[in-house]
């Protein structure tokens, strides 16, 4: 397995607070990796300095090797990133096709339909939203969404910020469902999640982040049976 | 919810009759008012020999060229621009420079239509960068501000520009010589300037409904409705944005040119603050987003203003002579009404607002908003994105 994303050392300021310090993982490919930790700890920043929305003021972010540190959001995506950012930020005045139709936004191939299939065999639900706007549809529906817009670009890497967050317990089932089923087609997934126990059941391995640290790593098993991680994330 | 599947089935033939769309496409059911608008329009000038009747319209045309390219800053890309009567100015002053006695330079009028909607789109760029990382409110003061400095600029580099004189004697249009045809000066007949002005308006109409449908328009939208997220799908929110400015400042070229040649001077005064508020209300009140909703706007302002505020007055005076009441015949009321012109058109303004707060003809997405999803147009076109 070699690593299809590698994080060397990345830091990133907001104005004078540094948000993360020296960050380095990596993603092999075909994984689902999890990166855990409290509110506030760098989790979406980590995500955002990968895809380029937050850029890294230190260190090297590499995509097969190559580095793609300094280069814009919209490149990034080119380079077979796919972000679905936290708080869904589907364009909800818009129908759930045109969301869709912007996710393939980078596409130039004309293969759009068959990455349109493959979300609406995903997500039938969305099938029978098509034509509905994206603020009309119900939370679940709508990370459904962020979630299909990201893989119509089709991404080799799909970043996914919080899918979780202020589900029914029933669709997070569904969603984390959804997560291995993308993993299984071939997706490598980097997965930011509250909900540890959840996030450590799919993931291949885990890293634990605190306070802009990196503070743990290890396989999702040696994860879930350390000591630390059970007090502080699993409450056991 | 069945009407929703049935149309889920039949959504690969939607995509594909909606990608077959020309340029010139309208729904079957719309073709019919459409075309005896524009025979009307055609034949008006014929029908109605009395100039100033047509040189009214014609004006009108100068706001709805206005206003069709702010609505792409506005409207589409979601930017508010509080300054577009700056690029009006530039427009006319390019138009000006490059076509009068100031310099002795003559360019083809033809030609210089291009030119200023070049040199316009320019300093729509010239705009936009600085002003790339700002939104909402604070992008309006920029505007605004760029708004006050482009006349003051122009009333000072009096070298160019003439000063507070402004530029007086303006080319008018010609139509060349060729193959027996003698030429034709448009001189001082509206009839010409109404023709021109509705070629150009079709012209903008069709490029922008292009626009709209294209690649760029759905990056335009989605930077409207949320930069982030169409920064994480891969939009290029500099370029995009910048286009927004550049594409809409251009329309305001043309809008310049014809404005220039036909008044035959142009003065740094008319590109007044008034003009961008103006432009906007006519944006906002029609319908932002929506071309037609903006043409009716346009009008509507314009009628207000140009015509309704101007008769009032007379109106009024005749009202209360056929009335003959004693008291009334001692009060001025139609000097009341023409001080309160601008108290009037403010009123008028908010009841519009109030009665039709999404435009007098919302955008289909806004549209949307209300039905639910049952619009023909929201449907997006997948192919036409790859």
């Amino acid at each position: 397995m070699s690593a299809i994303l590698e994080l060397e050392r990345i830091d990133v300021y907001y104005g004078r607070i540094q948000a993360l310090r020296a960050v380095s993982l990596h993603v092999d490919e075909g994984e689902i990796v999890t990166l855990i930790g409290a509110n506030g700890a760098g989790k979406t920043t980590t995500l955002r300095a990968i895809s380029g929305l937050t850029p890294a003021s230190g260190g090297q972010v590499r995509l097969r090797g190559e580095g793609v540190t300094h280069l814009q959001a919209e490149d990034i995506v080119v380079k077979g990133v796919g972000h679905a950012p936290e708080g869904r930020r589907i364009f909800s005045r818009m129908t759930v096709m045109e969301n869709l139709a912007l996710g393939a936004y980078i596409r130039r191939d004309g293969a759009t339909r068959a990455d349109l299939d493959r979300v609406f065999s995903l997500f039938p639900r969305l099938k029978e939203r098509q034509r509905q706007l994206g603020g009309t549809l119900s939370g679940g529906e709508q990370q459904m969404l962020c979630i299909g817009r990201a893989l119509m670009s089709r991404p080799k890497v799909l970043l996914l910020d919080e899918p979780s967050l202020g589900l029914a317990p029933l669709m997070v089932d569904t969603i984390f469902q959804v997560i291995r089923d993308i993993n299984q087609e071939g997706t490598t997934v980097l997965l930011v999640e509250q909900n540890a126990l959840k996030a450590l059941g799919v993931a291949n391995r885990g890293y634990v982040l605190e306070t802009g640290r990196i503070v743990k790593e290890g396989t999702s098993r040696a994860l879930m049976d350390s000591p630390d991680v059970q007090r502080a994330y699993l409450g056991i | 919810m069945s009407k929703n599947s049935a149309r889920g089935s039949s959504k690969l033939a939607g995509v594909r009759r909606i990608s077959g769309r020309g340029i010139l496409a309208f729904s079957r059911e719309r073709k019919i008012p459409y075309l005896l608008l524009g025979i009307g329009l055609i034949i008006f000038p014929i029908v109605d020999t009395y100039t100033p009747n047509v040189d009214f319209v014609g004006d009108a045309g100068r706001w709805i060229l206005l206003a069709l390219g702010l609505n792409i800053v506005v409207g589409y890309a979601g930017l508010l621009d509080l300054g577009y009567a700056a690029f009006f100015a530039i427009g006319s002053y390019t138009f000006a420079i490059l076509a009068s006695p100031q310099f002795g330079i003559h360019i083809s009028f033809w030609l210089l239509l291009l030119v200023a909607a070049f040199v316009a789109a320019m300093f729509g760029v010239l705009l936009g960068a600085p002003t790339l990382r700002l939104r909402g409110d604070y992008l309006a003061i920029v505007t605004l501000g760029f708004g006050e400095i482009v006349p003051r600029v122009i009333r000072n580099a009096s070298k160019f520009t003439g000063g507070v004189n402004g530029i007086v004697g303006t080319d008018q249009p010609m139509i060349p010589a060729f193959l027996g045809f003698h030429g034709y000066s448009f001189g001082l007949n509206p009839v010409p300037y109404y023709y021109l002005m509705l070629v150009i308006i079709v012209i903008t109409i069709l490029l922008i409904r292009n626009l709209r449908n294209s690649r760029l328009g759905r990056a335009w939208m989605a930077v409207r409705e949320d930069e982030v997220a169409a920064a994480a799908t891969g939009i290029n929110t500099v370029t995009t944005k910048l286009l927004a400015f550049a594409l809409g400042a251009s329309f305001s070229g043309f809008a310049g040119s014809y404005y220039a040649s036909k008044l035959f001077i142009v003065t740094p005064e008319t590109f007044s603050f008034v003009v961008s508020v103006t432009v906007l209300l006519m944006v906002v009140l029609g319908g932002m987003g929506n071309i037609r909703g903006v043409i009716v706007g346009a009008l509507v302002i314009y009628a207000i203003q140009a015509y309704v505020l101007v008769q009032l007055p007379g109106w009024i005076a005749s009202a209360t002579q056929a009335l003959d009441i004693g008291f009334l015949n001692n009060v001025d009321i139609s000097g009341y009404v023409q001080r309160s012109s601008i108290l009037i058109f403010g009123v008028i303004l908010v009841v519009i607002m109030l009665l039709r707060p999404q435009g007098l003809i919302p955008s289909a997405q806004r549209k949307v908003e209300l039905e639910l999803g049952t619009t023909e147009e929201a449907v997006s076109d997948l192919r036409g994105s790859a």
